[in-house]
């Protein structure tokens, strides 16, 4: 039994069948890779997982736990973080602040009236933020407006944002997209390390197949909104309907 | 100092020795002179201005760090007022209780119509605050009457219980008074040709204001503050970092519903009456007005806009045609009664028109308030930036 458990869900926008019968199963500690053509059904498929969606049909499990029916924020404090497909940060506020809302969320709960005290006299808490800019090198840019970064650098502070929260299960949608080459080694680096030093399920949407061999110990290839085949990097390469899914894609 | 940092504390220092001398530079005109109905500096103006800059600050909370536009505050101004004359009318003319009760009862209020708006979000939130504004309006004025007093207003009246004051002597109706200073009691100061006026009402009302200035920068440093501004940067991404923005935003509209209340209930302990105009939509659009004038979202800017409206409010609109033909007495007849002609239906009861050019202008040219325009002057005169800069207003102090 898996960490994560997806049986059987459903999920259709009006005539289109965007999740059809998806069973999915993410160990603990593991990292699980899902793949697929465009408009395969992955995103949908995790904004099922947080609670932006909820399945027409089928359950979904976390740690032994329904999320169905909970807010995106419950589900957050279960132990679930996610980056989403189009960076999504605090735009108006510093990097640092940024930084320091996941660790408040993680040490006080989904509500804390703190009216009086200053931000800034939290030292515990912006160690542990200063920390988590200095693993993904970003902390040069602590001071800087989030708005005003680069597609790639707003990319790493959600990854960090997540990060710092040290999920149970950490899902990304396509991390590495318009990241220059370095950085993405970077990314694969730093998760590989949160991976062996941590106690993380990683959960990882990605087109860049050269992150997904280096990450995955599992792959799910999914194709309208159908799980084709699930394995092992080694296996999921040669099979010949991923070569299918993807070609009929391009074709 | 306070816990504030540097920036902060001399931010408050200025705006409280302003608030001190407020006496003196509101009056640079001597008595007499041509000048001298530009003086704002009589104690009816100056208690104005800092209520309506409480009544600011406390809405520049709301709408300046969570983004939701509230039309419906003047509403629990409103409330605040009915609560300190009932306590006037039931308990002392003693302000303090009145005040708190004032307090208290907008903050109940603000809880309840906060809880039903903030289910929705932008103009629908917008909407639900101005209907149930304009029920509270409609309300005071007919249906409570007993209570509100109706078209009247609620006001004091001799045989008024007040259990807590020693029956009165004489047949004069008690004014509000904290522990014996009557709130309408002056001294006045005369140097040379020039009149000073230190009113007891206007210090108490300003000490009230400091303390809520002071408040508002704690609010906006501390990590409430910052997750308000999380809220209008990204409330999507405040809910997936585990956070629940709603009683964040639900504090933020009865912290400031409060505040509209302390206002209210200073108003009436100046002037102890109470009418249902105060709860007019027209007076919710002016808070509005106050705050996109000063500056949304900074510090010292909804306070400027306060005072740079009701300034416009009580001395342009005392400006009449006499007065303009003496200004321009200079110019050739035909060409005098021109230009009075033209700047007059700008003056007098037209200060509304004057009023809806300077908001544009501010709109369009100084999208930041008059603080924006405060920073585009320093930096012509290439000072340091000032305090009050909103940019760094968001930014963390130097380590
Ligand atoms: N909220 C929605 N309403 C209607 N249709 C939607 C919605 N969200 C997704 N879809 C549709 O569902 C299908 C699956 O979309 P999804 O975003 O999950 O694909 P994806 O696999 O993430 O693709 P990509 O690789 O491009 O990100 C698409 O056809 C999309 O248009
Ligand atoms: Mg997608």
């Amino acid at each position: 039994m898996g960490i994560l458990e997806v049986k059987d869900v459903n999920k259709r926008f009006g005539g289109l069948q965007a999740l059809g019968n998806v069973n999915l199963s993410v160990a603990e500690n593991t990292c699980h890779a899902i793949i697929g053509p465009n408009g395969a059904g992955k995103s949908t498929l995790l904004n099922c997982l947080v609670g932006k969606l909820i399945p027409d049909t089928g359950s979904v499990m976390f740690d032994g736990q329904s999320v169905l029916g909970r807010t995106p924020f419950e589900i957050n404090q279960m132990g679930i973080s996610r980056v989403f497909q189009t960076p999504e940060i605090f735009g108006d506020l510093t990097v640092m602040e940024n930084m320091l809302i996941p660790c408040f969320a993680k040490r006080d709960g989904s509500f804390a009236l703190h009216g009086i005290r200053s931000v800034f006299s939290e030292t515990g808490l912006r160690e542990q933020a200063e920390q988590m800019l200095e693993e993904v090198n970003m902390l040069d840019k602590r001071h800087m407006h989030a708005a005003s970064m680069s597609r790639g650098d707003k990319r790493r502070l959600e990854m960090a944002m997540c990060l710092v929260q040290k999920p149970k299960l950490l899902l990304l949608d396509e991390p590495t997209a318009g990241m220059a080459r370095a950085d993405t080694n970077n990314t694969i680096d730093l998760l590989k390390e949160i991976k062996e030093k941590r106690n993380i399920t990683i959960a990882i949407i990605e087109h860049d197949m050269h992150v997904v061999f280096s990450l995955a110990e599992r792959i799910t290839v999914l194709a309208q909104g159908t799980p084709l085949v699930e394995d092992t990097p080694e296996n999921i390469k040669g099979h010949p309907k991923v070569k299918e899914a993807y070609l009929g894609e391009a074709a | 100092m306070f816990g504030l940092d540097k920036k902060d504390a001399s931010l408050l220092l200025i705006v409280a020795v302003l608030v001190a001398f407020a006496p003196f530079f509101l009056n640079p005109f001597p008595e007499g002179s041509a000048m001298a109905q530009f003086n704002a500096g009589y104690p009816d103006l100056m208690q104005r201005f800092v209520i309506f800059g409480i009544f600011a600050i406390g809405f520049n909370i709301l709408f300046g760090l969570t983004g939701y536009l509230s039309f419906g505050h003047a509403a629990f101004l409103g409330v605040g007022s009915y609560a300190a004359v009932w306590m006037f009318k039931l308990l002392s003319m003693n302000v303090i209780p009145a005040i708190i009760l004032a307090v208290i009862v907008a903050g109940i209020f603000a809880l309840i119509i906060g809880y039903v708006s903030l289910r929705r979000s932008g103009i629908y939130f917008s909407i639900l605050t101005l209907a149930f504004a304009q029920m509270s309006f409609a309300l005071a004025y007919s249906v409570l009457t007993p209570i509100t007093g109706g078209e009247t207003g609620l006001q004091l009246a001799l045989n008024d219980p007040r259990i807590l004051s020693a029956a009165t002597t004489g047949g004069n109706i008690p004014v509000p008074a904290l522990f014996g200073f009557e709130m309408r009691s002056s001294t006045q100061w005369a140097v040379g040709d020039w009149l000073f006026t230190f009113n007891v009402g206007y210090y108490f009302a300003a000490i009230i204001m400091l303390c809520s200035f002071y408040l508002s920068i704690r609010i906006f440093r501390s990590p409430f503050g910052m997750m308000l501004r999380a809220i209008k940067s990204n409330q999507q991404r405040l809910n997936y970092t585990g956070l629940n923005s709603r009683p964040y935003t639900l504090a933020a509209f009865v912290i400031s519903g409060m505040y509209a209340g302390l206002a209210g209930g200073l108003m009436a302990s100046m002037d102890p009456l109470a009418g249902a105009e105060r709860m007019f939509w027209t007076a919710s659009g002016e808070v509005v007005l106050m705050t996109i004038l000063g500056g949304v979202g900074t510090l010292i800017g909804p306070v400027l806009g306060a005072g740079l409206i009701k300034y416009m409010e009580n001395i342009i609109s005392k400006i009449n045609s006499d007065i303009l033909h003496t200004w321009f007495a200079f110019l050739p007849d035909g060409l005098e009664d021109v230009v009075v002609t033209l700047i007059y239906p700008f003056i007098g009861k037209g200060w509304h028109l004057t009023l809806g050019i300077v908001f544009m202008l501010v709109v369009i040219f100084l999208p930041g308030g008059l603080v924006e325009g405060g920073q585009r002057v320093s930096r012509l005169f290439g000072r340091k930036k000032k305090a009050h800069d909103p940019k760094n207003a968001t930014t963390e102090p130097a380590e």
